[in-house]
């Protein structure tokens, strides 16, 4: 298991793995399937869901994380990362993807508080997290203060930038790097606009620290 | 707001237009409910991962997919050996819209390469971490053939682009006023080359579209375009299906800048894949991936001749250029509309040539052509200015033209000098000296540059559909699409201008291919055409009400007609005024459905229509590191009328933070040995972050152009592109004394 990790892990664009995990493969494929016989009614056995059986058993990771304040006992793959779960599996697609390699912030999620790229992180390395994405930051239909503050300064265009960009701005308020038009932009370079509604982001961060509301 | 008042005579006195409401679908983005392309739930989705070719021309020799095949999860794994026969790609050219010269890629079709990158199989399985890993799988083998990418050494091949071969008469066939190259005998002439190097759209949002085919002959597609009619006709031409039974769905669209302008690759692989495992497929490519095969700025090269008289009057313009385009498809733009139209010159000559080369093709990005003719243009203008010893704003009002010359006719509206005045106040021009190196900060070098943009005041034609329910709510439906701009937002203002239904009451929907016809959202065109078609569908449904309404409104017109609180009136007579509901129960309707076009009528033809721009900058620049920090841009437009100044603001900055990329920091760069771009990233091909951004000052002139259509406006989108880059190359000249004319401007030029 710990070899496959490692594989897995490191490598979620499959570099170099090759070899190892079609030898693996075709091990699990032959070495499986009596003990897969012996954990499923024998009727219902057909090769695809036999192959499905043994990945449910060897592939996948239980992990725990508490998404926008649930609760989830999930069972992932280990090269799942944060945003692939979020977006393929539980149906949370407010968080984007813009780039996958850790380059725009178009896919920043809090976790334990902290603004984190979530294509940067696969889901079991954050087992027993807390992590809110833009779902989770309005408290129900009533919006969260930087969420009005964008509407209010039109702090966007297309919207793809904008769940990162809210999510990065309230993390950088609560850091304390909002202090001037400068530090933000300098604090908030990690989130890429190219429609460019740069200044009007900028002046929703700064309504929403000087207004003083709790973020 | 004072500016707007013709409409609001015309119209109703509490008008919405011009106001700065906040944008229509604001909640929706902002919680992270707008969804785009691939965010749509289907049942069974099955997840795709392109793989693509590793060499830039010759023949895919042997393709090894049975170690991908058999990896878990996978569904298929399609390429040119299996994919199932797309019919429209064997019987005419591959519909592509809109049209390009040529015969665009034809995914899957057979063993050709015709540029790096190109999609060569599809990977299909039940997840997307089993596609993606299935995909690293798929080993090719190739014959590979000699391939030319450098643009430079290959110059002398550029040729004339058929569409002006074929027709003398073509905006691209060589333009001669006057007499032919008249700067080259003038005593008092300047010279230069300019480069513009591939610059790549890069929206945010990934290229992705979901797939499916709904029956054997009907397909929806999510699919992220500018054009949903477009791509319903191009998708509808490939399956040979009619155009009914193809549904485009593009509801939200995560920016664009004129990459989906254009039928690509990518969407017709998902199709194919969706028809070989019947299963719905969802492919989004990957940033990398969106370097390669979803079109870009071409690298441009472009000479200028200009001559003038000692007291500064123009007396001869050659504006030559070469354009990179597809060994496949002849892409081409307006580089040299500019320097036809915009000066008074008694000789323009200007030549276009495109130059084929081992790549993909390029599409309009935003400003397109005319934001690379510009850089030229307004640099050169810039460098005559130098020469002649005269303030660069005093040159451009010494050569202003009241009448297009190119056409000679009048303009329908042109409040250019207003818009040099209003930005060379606000960025502070009378601080600039003339001299290069005389303004300093610190230590950093202080410059000021501005560059004049334009752009035609384009207006297609388009339809709308109106309903207004038994509550007085209203649903207005075109088939346009929103990149960024606020589509929805200025057509609800229009509408409400129209009706006098205030906007909380009015919808607009976009993005669906069954909506009433709309033009492509590109060419800055979509207020002017859909706004009138709006417009022209709430006038409809006026005249619908005043006949429902029988004697009671006999004796109004339809422009009359107001509809407050759900009851229908007419001033000036208390007897006049029904119910909407009554209205509706006396005829028997649940509510009222209409549907209106709009399009060019003939008096455009009496006048030439351009939105016009000018953009001013001061620029730091470091003397040791040649590092520039634009410290303030002012921005100016004459776009018409103003429908909404908070996002025309918006939109505005948006030109100007894409027109600061250009000058300073975006370059796509082949590596010739392979044919392959070495930046394919966000890291290594650089766009403007926060920190690169100053505050961008933005001021309308906001004058109606009721020629152009009958709102008034005039177009926004590209002009707020359009002449920024020279307005830092100017600037960073009168900074330095250095006179960049390859972009962008990085440090190493400067030092
Ligand atoms: S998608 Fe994660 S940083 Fe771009
Ligand atoms: S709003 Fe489009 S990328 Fe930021």
């Amino acid at each position: 298991m710990a070899e496959k990790k490692n594989c897995d892990a490191n490598s979620p664009k499959g570099n170099n793995c090759t070899h190892h995990s079609e030898e693996r493969r075709t091990f699990l494929k032959q070495s499986s399937a009596m003990m897969a016989l012996a954990l499923t009614p024998p009727t219902v056995l057909k090769a695809a869901d036999l192959d499905e059986k043994v990945a449910e058993k060897f592939e996948k990771v239980p992990v725990t994380l508490e998404i926008n304040g649930v609760k989830q006992k999930l069972s992932v793959e280990p090269r799942v990362t944060v945003l692939d779960l979020l977006r393929e599996q539980l149906n949370l697609t407010g968080t984007k993807k813009g780039c996958d390699y850790g380059q725009c912030g178009a896919c920043t999620v809090h976790i334990d508080g902290t603004r984190v790229n979530s294509c940067l992180t696969f889901a079991v390395m954050q087992d027993g997290k807390k992590i809110t994405t833009i779902e989770g930051l309005a408290a129900g239909e009533e919006l969260h203060p930087m969420q009005e503050a964008f509407i209010k300064h039109d702090g966007f265009q297309c919207g793809y930038c904008t769940p990162g960009q809210i999510m990065s701005a309230v993390a950088c308020i609560r850091e304390g790097h909002a202090n001037s038009e400068a530090e933000i932009r300098e604090y908030m370079s990690g989130n890429i606009c190219r429609c460019g509604a740069y200044p009007n982001i900028v002046n929703a961060i700064l309504e929403v620290k000087n207004g003083g509301q709790k973020v | 707001m004072s500016i707007n008042y013709i409409m609001k005579e015309q119209l109703l006195k509490d008008g919405v237009i011009g106001d700065p409401m906040n944008r229509v679908d604001g909640r929706m983005k902002v919680t992270g409910r707008a969804r785009y392309s691939a965010e749509f739930e289907l049942p069974n989705l099955a997840h795709a991962v392109l793989v693509t070719s590793t060499i830039a021309k010759g023949r895919i020799k042997s393709l090894e997919t049975k170690v991908a095949e058999r990896a878990p999860g996978v569904l298929a794994v399609i390429s040119h050996l299996n994919s199932p026969k797309v019919p429209g790609f064997a019987q005419h050219d591959h519909p592509a819209e809109p049209p390009t010269g040529g015969q665009p890629l034809r995914v899957f079709y057979n063993d050709k390469v015709y540029s790096n990158g190109q999609p060569i199989a599809l990977v299909v399985a039940d997840t997307f971490e089993r596609a993606l890993y299935a995909s690293s799988l798929v080993k090719a083998q190739y014959e590979q053939e000699k391939h030319t990418t450098d643009f430079e050494a290959n110059k002398e091949k550029a040729f004339i682009p058929s569409q002006a071969k074929n027709n003398k008469n073509s905006h691209l066939a060589d333009y001669v006023r006057g007499e032919e190259d008249a700067y080259k005998t003038a005593d008092i002439k300047i010279e230069a080359e300019y480069t513009q190097p591939t610059e790549v759209h890069n929206p945010m949002e990934l290229q992705a579209i979901v797939a499916h085919w709904e029956a054997e002959d009907k397909l929806t597609v999510y699919d992220k375009t500018q054009a949903v009619k477009g791509t319903q006709n191009a998708f509808a031409k490939d399956w040979n299906i009619p155009v009914e039974n193809v549904k485009v769905i593009a509801t939200f669209v995560g920016g664009a800048f004129g990459n989906g302008l254009h039928t690509w690759p990518h969407e017709t692989a998902a199709i194919i894949a969706a028809k070989k495992v019947n299963r719905p497929v969802k492919l989004m490519l990957t940033r990398e991936q969106m370097f390669f095969m979803v079109g870009y700025r071409p690298h441009t090269w472009q000479k200028i001749g200009m001559s003038a008289t000692a007291d500064g009057k123009l007396t001869a313009i050659t504006h030559e250029s070469i354009g990179q385009t597809s060994s496949y498809e002849e892409f081409t733009e307006s580089t040299l509309q500019q320097s036809k139209m915009m000066y008074a010159c008694p000789n323009v000559t200007t030549r276009y040539r495109i130059l084929a080369l081992d790549v993909s093709t390029p599409i309009w990005m935003r400003g397109p052509g005319e934001a690379t003719g510009a850089f030229a243009l307004e640099s050169a203008m810039d460098e005559m200015a130098y020469a002649l010893n005269i303030d660069p704003i005093e040159f451009r009002m010494l050569n202003h033209t009241e009448r297009d010359p190119e056409k000679n006719l009048p303009w329908s509206t042109k409040y250019l000098k207003e818009c040099i005045q209003l930005g060379a106040e606000r960025i502070g021009w009378e601080k600039r000296q003339l001299k290069p190196r005389s303004l300093k900060f610190g230590e950093w070098l202080v410059g000021y540059g501005m560059g004049v943009g334009t752009f035609g005041a384009n207006f297609r034609m388009a339809r709308a559909r109106a309903r207004m329910l038994a509550d007085g709510s209203v649903i207005i439906q075109s088939a346009t699409t929103d990149i960024g701009p606020g589509t929805g937002t200025a057509m609800v203002q229009i509408a409400a201008d129209a009706l006098g239904v205030p906007p909380d009451k009015i919808t607009f929907q976009l993005g669906n291919s069954a909506f009433p016809h709309s033009p492509s959202q590109g060419g800055s065109s979509t207020v002017s055409s859909v706004g009138s078609a709006v417009h022209a569908v709430c006038i409809a449904l006026k005249e619908k009400i005043q006949q429902l309404g029988g004697t009671a409104f006999s004796a109004v017109t339809p422009e009359d007609i107001t509809i407050i609180g759900g009851m229908i009136t007419v001033p000036n007579d208390a007897s006049a005024k029904v119910a909407y509901v009554d209205l509706l129960k006396q005829n028997n309707l649940q509510e009222i459905d209409v549907t209106a076009e709009a399009k060019p009528d003939d008096e455009r033809k009496n006048y030439s229509m351009y939105s016009f721009s000018v953009h001013f900058a001061e620029v730091h620049v470091h003397p040791v590191t040649g590092v520039v920090r634009v410290n303030k841009v002012v921005s100016c437009a004459d776009a018409g009328t103003i429908v909404n100044e908070k996002t025309a603001g918006n939109q505005m900055i948006g030109g100007a933070v894409g027109g600061i990329g250009m000058a300073l920091m975006e370059a796509a760069v082949i590596d010739d040995r392979f044919g392959r771009y070495v930046t394919k990233d966000l890291a290594e091909y650089h766009v403007p972050v926060h920190a690169d951004i100053p505050k961008v000052d933005v001021i309308f002139v906001n004058k109606p152009d009721l020629h152009v259509n009958p709102i008034g406006t005039k177009g926004i989108g590209e002009i707020a592109l359009i002449g920024m880059a020279p307005a830092i190359a100017n600037a960073v000249f009168n900074a330095t004394g250095k006179r960049i004319r390859e972009l962008p401007i990085t440090p190493d030029k400067l030092i």
